[in-house]
């Protein structure tokens, strides 16, 4: 396999206006003959349609969805970074450029950060002129906010909802195509498999949730934008049908998977408590701007919080980090609290959470202070936990969160299959082994509004193929592939007798991969779980139990087929995690740590992004090396003590 | 958290597709913790019918934060439930009484076909945006962001008529099945901003008159729909709308 990144030459500064020089354009008119596939219709993908249509490109856009408004972009909180320096406190290009490449801990392509870094501006003003109601201040100006530790305010809000209302803005974009009829919109569609031709991407095979028929779209471009992977995990902050089925199906034809284990967990989430809770709830991290985080200092103290004496509470975070304290970044948070957890400290059921304390702020500043900051929160923890946090400390655990990992994409974010674009969540780029606080939205505009429309249109340029139709023998090849597919699921096919439900396998995947594959990794567990895993697959394809098959819909048919694809994924982030032997990012190899157990990064051996080539059913992936080069950023090593 | 549990009973409106005819029928569930929410008693109860052989009951859900607006029936009668400002996601069983019954129901709308149980096809709405709920602004033709000012004030309103999320629990409530409160959101927010200004009169036309063309009914003013809103959206947008578009 070949991994050329089509990297520009040249000086970094100003490479992305250079490549948009040098990608051919094709005529007004022969636009409308190119047809886009567009797969998801979160922030990347409905801005790529959008914008492609705008272009005169003919677009089909699928979503499992029932309408493109509920893509998980929408529960993204915090906001979107741009480098505006609106706020003069420094804040240029080049600090955004940097920031992000450190944030990532040298593991992304210092030109795909900085084009990131170049394009964040435009992004704020498309969104603006889209009607985004953003926070602003009494002048009518913008208003920005620091976030995720960065030393500047750069980052632009819309409460504590800017995916929500990022998303609507794309979303309406697109809808404005739809009307004007150069969108064709396709909801509750699961993506089961792409069509190539000759070894170029011109298609996707769908299951209609509706009816359970199976259906073959074709284009001249298959754009993927169908978000991350994190529910591998079973239980994590995504939306609970969140699935990797198209970028999986598109690694089993050919496109390589950069880093899959490079995975986000994120430190302030709303513990489980029973096996049924189906995720885990997202709370901004800002909490810890004025929340303490403690456990008893006694191992197994069961008291209740305020039963514990101040001299008895361990801030543990304070204790070890006197400089960063509790604004240490989302990995070291997550590293501490699981460490003290599993040392005995834990509180909460199971001992798996730890104490968010708000009472000195409360004490100091009042309740009405905290209730204008966060009013909206403490709100939200109540209604699910049914504690009142002004009264007694939050309970906190990490949970999966987001993953940086996905279909390796070069400069132009094109697959390893022409013809195959992958943009957002799904493909590894800009965030390297750790993404920076209200970066993710920034990205997924950044492909979806100006990177893939102009590079889509550059490859297209040059492949005016011949048609293809859903009658073409790849087309009715892959259909048919995916109906046997379907038809084998379960012990004996659909309406199968098997003993276990698809719910008690994905559960059971969960524990295995948030103990081995999660805030920490070390060989002898990845090796144990990638047994187990092999085993649960094994046990998926044995006594799995699906309802009767029928016409109308069948969500558990739906669920199997995303966990059989989690399962095989499972498997190769548990390869990519201990083939990957140094700590970086949110990778932490137990075996990688210094004496006071920081994480070890090895430049000299790892850096590079892996990514695996599919080998077959039962065969082992291959690992390929695309070395990483840093001539602006210096390798440094982080420290927050 | 509590360590006890609480048992319920579901009446659920089973119909397996559009077409069939559809009945209540009851479950008792096993207890459960009363930290689970109502969703994930569904879930509980799905499982324990399919390993019985019965088919499991479907229901429009995803995000379980009460954001992507995907799920959404009636308990009890009450639209979401009896939680204020609170989507059915993240109704928790504590709120309920051990040995409580639960009807629950799909939203009933003309405009709202039922696919299946209590799941129901809400792409009207998407249709009424695209009718003209947008600015017309093409990517790469904005200006710069701090051209166009909007006070803290307005910039606020407008996100409150924004943060509508689309579950149509508003159509639900309303005995006229009106989609006033949801279009009236749009229009207020759009109409707020400088950017939505020389679109104002024709998007507004366009949207109540898809309002009309979908089998939406009219408001006469109930306000059912603004009080199981679980944004909390106020039913002045739709005075608003009536006086100015």
């Amino acid at each position: 396999m070949k991994l050329d990144p089509q990297l520009p030459g040249g000086a970094i500064q100003g490479a992305w206006t250079q490549r948009r020089r040098e990608l051919p354009l094709i005529s007004p008119i022969n636009k409308r003959r190119f047809k886009v596939l567009v797969v998801g219709s979160g922030l990347a993908g409905a801005s790529a349609a959008a914008t492609l249509a705008e272009q005169g490109f003919r677009v089909t856009l699928l979503t499992y969805h029932d309408s493109p408004r509920r893509a998980h972009s929408v529960a993204a909180q915090g906001g979107i970074n741009a480098a505006r320096n609106y706020q003069n406190d420094g804040d240029s290009v080049e600090r955004l450029f940097l920031d992000t490449v450190k944030g990532g801990d040298f593991r992304a392509r210092e030109a795909g950060c900085h084009r990131l870094a170049e394009i964040s501006g435009a992004i704020i003003d498309q969104c603006v002129a889209q009607g985004v109601p953003f926070a602003r201040e009494y002048g009518g100006t913008l208003a920005n906010r620091s976030f995720g530790g960065a030393l500047v305010s750069r980052t632009f809000y819309a409460r504590g909802q800017t995916g929500q209302q990022l998303l609507y803005g794309a979303v309406q974009a697109l809808l404005r195509q739809v009307d004007a009829g150069r969108v064709e919109l396709l909801t509750q569609r699961d993506v089961l498999d792409l069509i190539t031709v000759e070894g170029v991407a011109r298609g996707v095979v769908c299951r209609v949730q509706a009816s359970g028929c199976l259906e073959a779209h074709t284009a001249h471009a298959v754009l993927l934008a169908s978000g991350g992977y994190s529910n591998v995990f079973h239980r994590s902050t995504n939306a609970v049908k969140s699935n990797a089925s198209a970028i999986w199906r598109a690694h089993r034809r050919g496109a390589a998977f950069a880093n899959p284990c490079f995975t986000q967990i994120h430190p302030t989430c709303i513990p489980s408590g029973d096996p049924g809770q189906s995720k885990l709830t997202l709370m901004s991290e800002s909490l810890r701007n004025d929340g303490r985080v403690w456990l008893p200092a006694q191992a197994g103290d069961a008291r209740a919080p305020d039963a514990i004496p101040e001299a008895e509470r361990d801030y543990f975070l304070e204790r070890q980090y006197p400089t960063y304290g509790n604004m240490v970044p989302r990995d070291v948070a997550s590293r501490r609290a699981r460490e003290r957890c599993l040392e005995g400290h834990g509180v909460g059921p199971g001992g798996r959470s730890v104490y968010l304390d708000f009472s000195d702020t409360i004490h100091r500043e009042g309740r009405a202070a905290i209730e204008s900051r966060y009013g909206n929160l403490f709100a939200m923890y109540e209604r699910i936990t049914g504690s009142d946090p002004y009264a007694e400390p939050m309970r906190i655990y990490p949970a999966p969160h987001y993953t940086m990992g996905g279909l390796w994409v070069d400069y132009n974010l094109m697959s390893t299959i022409p013809g195959l674009f992958v943009l957002g969540e799904a493909n590894y780029s800009e965030h390297g082994a750790n993404r920076l606080g209200a970066s993710a939205l920034m990205q997924g505009l950044a492909d979806g509004l100006f990177i893939a429309p102009a590079t889509v249109g550059g490859w297209l340029a040059g492949h005016l193929h011949t048609e293809v139709n859903p009658d073409h023998p790849a087309c009715r090849a892959a259909t048919a592939s995916v109906q046997a597919r379907i038809d084998g699921l379960g012990s004996s096919g659909l309406g199968s007798s098997g003993g276990r439900s698809c719910d008690s396998l994905h559960r059971e995947l969960g524990e295995i991969m948030i103990g081995a594959c999660g805030i920490s990794r070390h060989a002898q567990g990845l090796r144990a779980a990638l047994a187990q895993v092999q085993a649960l697959e094994q046990a998926f394809a044995e006594e799995l139990r699906l309802p009767e098959p029928r016409a109308g819909r069948n969500p558990e048919l739906e669920k199997a087929l995303r966990l059989e694809d989690f399962l095989q994924l499972a498997a190769l982030m548990l390869r990519d995690a201990l083939a990957r032997e140094e700590s970086c990012g949110a990778h932490f190899r137990e075996e990688h740590q210094s004496a006071d157990g920081e994480a070890l990064r090895d430049d000299a051996k790892f850096c590079h992004i892996a990514a695996w080539q599919w080998n077959g059913d039962g065969q082992e992936p291959l690992r390929h090396c695309e070395p990483l080069h840093y001539r602006h950023a210096t390798p440094s090593r982080r420290n927050y003590r | 958290m509590s360590n006890t549990t609480i048992r319920l009973t579901l009446r659920i409106w089973r119909q397996e597709g559009p077409q069939q005819a559809g009945a209540f029928v009851s479950y008792a569930l096993e207890p459960l913790s009363p930290d689970l929410s109502l969703l994930e008693a569904l879930d509980c109860l799905n499982e324990t019918l399919l390993m019985a052989g019965e088919r499991p009951v479907c229901f429009d859900h995803d995000c379980r934060e009460g954001i992507c607006g995907a799920c959404g029936f009636m308990v009890n009668g009450q639209a979401h439930g009896p939680q204020r400002a609170t989507s059915v996601c993240q109704l928790y069983l504590r709120h309920f009484r051990d040995g409580d019954t639960l009807t629950l129901e799909p939203w009933r709308a003309r405009a709202f076909p039922l696919q299946q149980d209590l799941s129901v096809d809400r792409s009207a709405f998407d249709r009424l945006l695209a009718a003209g709920g947008y600015v017309s602004v093409n990517t790469g033709s904005a200006p710069a962001a701090n051209a166009l000012l909007v006070g803290r004030e307005q910039a606020e309103q407008a996100f409150a008529a924004a943060s509508c999320i689309g579950c149509g629990a508003c159509v639900a409530a309303c005995p006229n099945a009106s989609a006033s409160l949801f279009v009236a959101a749009k229009l207020g927010h759009l109409s707020l901003l400088p950017q939505g200004q020389p679109e104002r009169q024709r998007r507004s036309a366009a949207l109540q008159g898809a309002m009309v063309a979908e089998g939406f009914g009219s408001c006469s003013n109930q306000l059912e729909c603004s009080a199981v809103c679980p944004k909390e959206i106020s039913a002045d947008w739709i005075s608003r709308m009536n006086r100015s578009g």
